[in-house]
């Protein structure tokens, strides 16, 4: 590594947002590179930091600078505490539904406990991430414990891809409850990650 | 043989299958088992080893998730009968309560359910309750521990809301408070003030015997 020209950022973001980053990413034309950590990991949250830290200490090798795009996302400060030894900041907010869909997410929350939140990436991946990824598929007597409080299924839709709004209507069939389609588009992410990115650099 | 069937109800719970294992546990005691023993060897126990195994990285979340919802089946088979029998007790009382705003209760109904296995009388105020139903329970029912839950990261700063609400009603120092759930942490713990703290249920039932000064599995 030693006399290779570091790159001069990189963003390191949960899976579960990468096709948001990528998107922000090439709209503003940042010089960038993207990395990703698997989204699966919110199914056992205490594996977050250490993989992200274990990221991090790999990137910095490579690059000037490093950008997390991730939310608290259950690890109890676990994160922003590897985050500050890293010297490296992240988008604000507790998870990914707050950061697509804005205060009306946590409003939502507030109001109906029971409101179960849609992505896109969630909706491409129910399958890999909910059927098989909590067991559902392989234990059906899971689906009560882990959905009878569902009360609402909220879809933070970012495309409008028709495809995607069925499948996000078979899912809220399958929970029982009532589909609302928000069209969240990329929500608080885009300005955060801007303000994080775009941010002047501090003066040496 | 009655060895033989709780041996094989352990084995059912360890393989995951639902129906074998409550088809064992209702077996069991209908035919007269002990319920103390059933619960104890065949579940409880077991329960220590799935929570072994998870620390290990031998099992993986819906393993554990299916384990703990089995535990809850063959539970609501033997409880009855361990309370008829007149059970084991230890003279202690458990609140538990997921807290306002969340619906999650998968986790705390597991760590209710061992708590009564550990001779604990549990009363389970459900979910989404409001810290005022808690401190009025605590009032009420003067119990050791009150066990606080939470899955979201939106609600763990309810838990301090509980803490501050018993201050405030002056019960603070009658009873210790738990606190768990996936984004809660020792620190987390430490940093409101809780007593206590566990990452899981066999842990949860171990911090709980430490607290009322009950050594039995604190070093199991």
């Amino acid at each position: 590594m030693d006399g290779e020209k570091r790159r001069p950022l990189a963003i390191l973001a949960c899976g579960a947002l990468a096709r948001e980053v990528r998107e922000i990413a090439w709209a503003r034309g940042w010089d960038v590179d993207l990395h990703t950590a698997p989204a699966l990991h919110h199914l056992s949250p205490k594996r977050i930091a250490p993989d992200v830290d274990r990221r991090l200490r790999e990137l910095e090798q490579r690059y000037e600078r490093v950008v997390v795009v991730y939310g608290d996302c259950g690890t109890g400060g676990a994160l922003d505490a590897v985050l500050e030894a890293h010297g490296v900041e992240r988008t604000p907010g507790p998870h990914c539904y707050e950061m697509l869909g804005g205060r009306a997410a946590l409003d939502a929350l507030r109001e109906r406990p029971g409101t179960f939140f849609l992505t896109d990436w969630l909706v491409r991946n129910w399958d890999r991430a909910v059927v098989e990824g909590l067991g559902v598929g392989r234990f059906p007597f899971l689906r009560g414990p882990y959905f009878d409080h569902v009360t609402h299924v909220r879809y933070l839709r970012h495309e409008r891809d028709p495809a995607l709004t069925e499948r996000a209507r078979a899912i809220a069939e399958f929970l029982g409850c009532p589909l609302e389609v928000v069209d969240a588009g990329l929500g608080e992410l885009e300005g955060r990650l801007t303000d994080l990115v775009e941010r002047p650099a501090p003066a040496p | 043989m009655v060895d033989e069937e709780i041996a094989d109800l352990a084995q059912a719970l360890l393989a995951l299958d639902e129906q074998r294992a409550v088809a064992v546990a209702r077996a069991l005691i209908d035919g007269g088992a002990d319920p103390q023993a059933v619960l104890q060897r065949g579940l409880a126990d077991t329960m220590l080893e799935v929570g072994r195994r998870w620390n290990a990285g031998e099992l993986f979340l819906p393993e554990v998730v299916a384990a703990a919802e089995i535990f809850r089946l063959c539970n609501e088979i033997v409880e009855p009968a361990l309370i008829a029998a007149g059970g084991r007790t230890l003279g202690h009382r458990v609140v538990m309560a997921t807290v306002k705003g969340d619906l999650h209760d998968l986790g705390k109904n597991m760590v209710g359910a061992m708590m009564k296995t550990a001779g604990f009388e549990v009363h389970d105020l459900g979910k989404d309750v409001p810290a005022e139903r808690i401190v009025e329970a605590v009032r009420e029912l003067e119990p050791s521990i009150v066990g606080l839950s939470s899955l979201l990261t939106t609600t763990v700063p309810e838990q301090r809301a509980v803490l501050a609400a018993l201050e405030e009603a002056g019960l603070r120092r009658s009873v210790k408070v738990m606190v768990g759930g996936a984004p809660v942490t020792e620190e987390w713990a430490r940093q409101i003030g809780a007593d206590g703290f566990a990452p899981n249920a066999p842990e949860a039932v171990r911090a709980a015997l430490a607290l009322v000064g009950d050594e039995r599995l604190a070093g199991a």
